[in-house]
C-alpha cells in the first residue's frame, strides 16, 4: 500500500508549525503598531478649521504668552479657547479686509461662536485637569510640542494611557520650574533628572499616588 | 363630604393601573427594554463620548448652539464688593492713588507677568507703546512716560483695563480685579524706572551708578 503523505510533508509540516507561531506574533505586533499609529492616535495629523489659525505666527512672530488666548489655563481644567472677542482684539484694527478672517467677522457680527475642530480630544473617562498641571511645573511643551513652531495645530503625543503613565510614574524626567511652564524653547541648565528631583521634592508632588487609578479616573 | 369624593376621583385613575394585569405589563417592559437594547448598543464608543457637555462643546439644547452659557450682564463675581467694582480706587468719589493693599515684590512680580501677558504686545515690556502688534498697524498705544500718563492717578489706569481707551478693547475678561491693580502697581514700576532722581535712590544704588560712570 502506497504511503498517503510525501516525505516532502514532514518539512512542510515543520515549516507551518514554525511559521504560526511567527504569524501570530506577527500580527499581534502588527496590531500594536497600528494602535500606536497615528491612523489611531491622529498625531501629526491637520484638521480642516474654519480660519487656518498660526500658533507659530501669533506666539514666535509676534510673542504672544500662551495665556492670552487660553486665559483659563492656570485655574481651570480646561485651558480655554479663546471668545471671537479675543481674536477682535486686535482684528477689529489688523487685518481688517482679510477673506481669510471672514468666518471671525462674521462670529463677531452674528454672536454665534467659530466651530473650531477639537485637537486634542481625550475621551470623557479620563479626568484631565490643566491647571494642576500647570502649578506643578509641566510645561505646555511637554504635551503640545513645539506648537510655536506649528503653522497649523497638530497633536505632538499620542495622549494614550501610556504615554500619561510614562510621565505620571516618573515626573522627574519632565517638570521644570513654574516660571517656565510657559516658555517654549526652555532647555535645562542643569541636568533634568537632578531638577526635576528636586522640583518634584519642591512642589510636593506625590508620586506614589500618582498612578492610582482614581487620579484620572474618577 | 365633598371633599373626599374628590379624593376618590384623583384616585380613580391609580386604581385602574392597578388593575392590570400583572403578566400582560411585565411582558410589555421586557419587550421595550429588549428594544432600547437592541438601538443603544453598537460598536461605538460611548464611554469615550458619553452624553454631557464639556467646556465650549457645541450643543443642540440652546438657540445659539453653545453648550458653555454666557455670564449674565451685570453678575458680579463672588467676593468682589459690586462698591469695590464699580468706583474703583476711589474714595469719597475721588480718584485715589493709592491701591487697596501694600505693594509687595510679590505684588509687582504678578503685575509684571500679568502685564507681560496682556500688555506687552502693544504697549511692549518698557511701556513705551512700540509693541509687536502696534508694529504690525495697530494704532498706536500711549507710552506710560507720557506726562498725561506720569501725572494720571491710579484709578485711571483701572478704568481703562476695565473699560477700554480708544482703540484698546476691555480687559476686564483677562484681568480680575485683583490682577487690575498689581498691574497698575508695576506700571508705576516702569515709570519710576525712567523718570527717577539720583538722590532718590538708596545711597549703595548711587554708589553703583556712579562706579558704572
Amino acid at each position: 500500500m502506497a504511503q498517503i503523505f510525501h516525505p516532502s510533508t514532514n518539512t512542510l509540516s515543520r515549516v507551518t508549525i514554525f511559521g504560526a507561531l511567527f504569524l501570530i506574533i506577527g500580527l499581534l505586533w502588527l496590531l500594536a503598531q497600528i494602535n500606536r499609529s497615528p491612523y489611531v492616535t491622529d498625531v501629526n495629523v491637520v484638521r480642516a478649521q474654519p480660519v487656518p489659525f498660526s500658533h507659530q505666527h501669533h506666539v514666535s512672530g509676534i510673542g504672544i504668552d500662551c495665556r492670552y488666548c487660553h486665559k483659563s489655563v492656570e485655574n481651570s481644567s480646561f485651558a480655554g479657547i479663546p471668545s471671537t472677542s479675543t481674536c477682535m482684539n486686535c482684528h477689529a484694527h489688523i487685518w481688517t479686509n482679510s477673506e481669510m478672517l471672514e468666518p471671525v467677522r462674521e462670529s463677531f457680527r452674528t454672536g454665534r461662536p467659530l466651530r473650531w475642530t477639537r485637537v486634542h480630544d481625550l475621551p470623557d473617562f479620563v479626568y484631565f485637569n490643566h491647571s494642576i498641571h500647570v502649578q506643578k511645573g509641566v510645561g505646555c511643551v511637554t504635551c503640545h510640542g513645539r506648537v510655536d513652531l506649528m503653522p497649523l495645530m497638530r497633536q505632538a503625543e499620542s495622549l494614550q494611557m501610556e504615554w500619561c503613565l510614562a510621565c505620571h510614574r516618573a515626573p522627574a524626567r519632565f517638570v521644570r520650574p513654574r516660571e517656565h511652564v510657559f516658555q517654549m524653547d526652555w532647555v535645562p541648565s542643569i541636568d533634568q533628572q537632578d531638577l526635576g528631583e528636586e522640583l518634584v521634592r519642591k512642589y510636593n508632588i506625590r508620586v506614589e499616588q500618582l498612578t492610582d487609578c482614581s487620579i484620572c479616573h474618577r | 363630604m365633598k371633599w373626599n369624593l374628590k379624593i376618590v376621583e384623583l384616585i380613580r385613575p391609580v386604581q385602574r393601573f392597578k388593575t392590570l394585569k400583572p403578566f400582560k405589563s411585565f411582558k410589555a417592559l421586557a419587550m421595550l427594554m429588549l428594544l432600547a437594547g437592541g438601538t443603544t448598543t453598537g460598536c461605538r464608543q460611548q464611554m469615550a463620548d458619553q452624553p454631557h457637555a464639556r467646556p465650549l462643546e457645541p450643543s443642540g439644547f440652546f438657540d445659539d448652539g453653545m453648550a458653555s452659557r454666557p455670564v449674565p450682564p451685570g453678575t458680579v463675581p463672588r467676593g468682589e464688593e459690586p462698591g469695590e467694582l464699580l468706583h474703583p480706587g476711589k474714595i469719597a468719589g475721588k480718584s485715589a492713588e493709592q491701591l487697596p493693599f501694600a505693594v509687595t515684590r510679590e505684588v509687582l512680580a504678578r503685575g509684571q507677568e500679568r502685564y507681560e501677558i496682556y500688555c506687552a504686545p502693544c504697549h511692549d515690556r518698557l511701556g513705551t507703546g512700540q509693541g509687536m502688534v502696534v508694529r504690525r498697524g495697530f494704532p498706536r498705544a500711549h507710552s506710560f512716560h507720557d506726562p498725561r500718563l506720569l501725572e494720571a492717578p491710579a484709578s485711571h489706569f483701572f478704568e481703562v483695563m476695565t473699560r477700554g481707551f480708544g482703540a484698546m478693547p476691555s480687559y476686564a475678561e483677562a484681568l480680575p480685579p485683583a490682577d487690575r491693580r498689581a498691574v497698575i502697581a508695576y506700571i508705576r514700576a516702569l515709570q519710576l524706572s525712567r523718570n527717577v532722581r539720583l538722590a532718590d535712590l538708596p545711597p549703595e544704588d548711587q554708589e553703583k551708578l556712579r562706579s558704572i560712570k
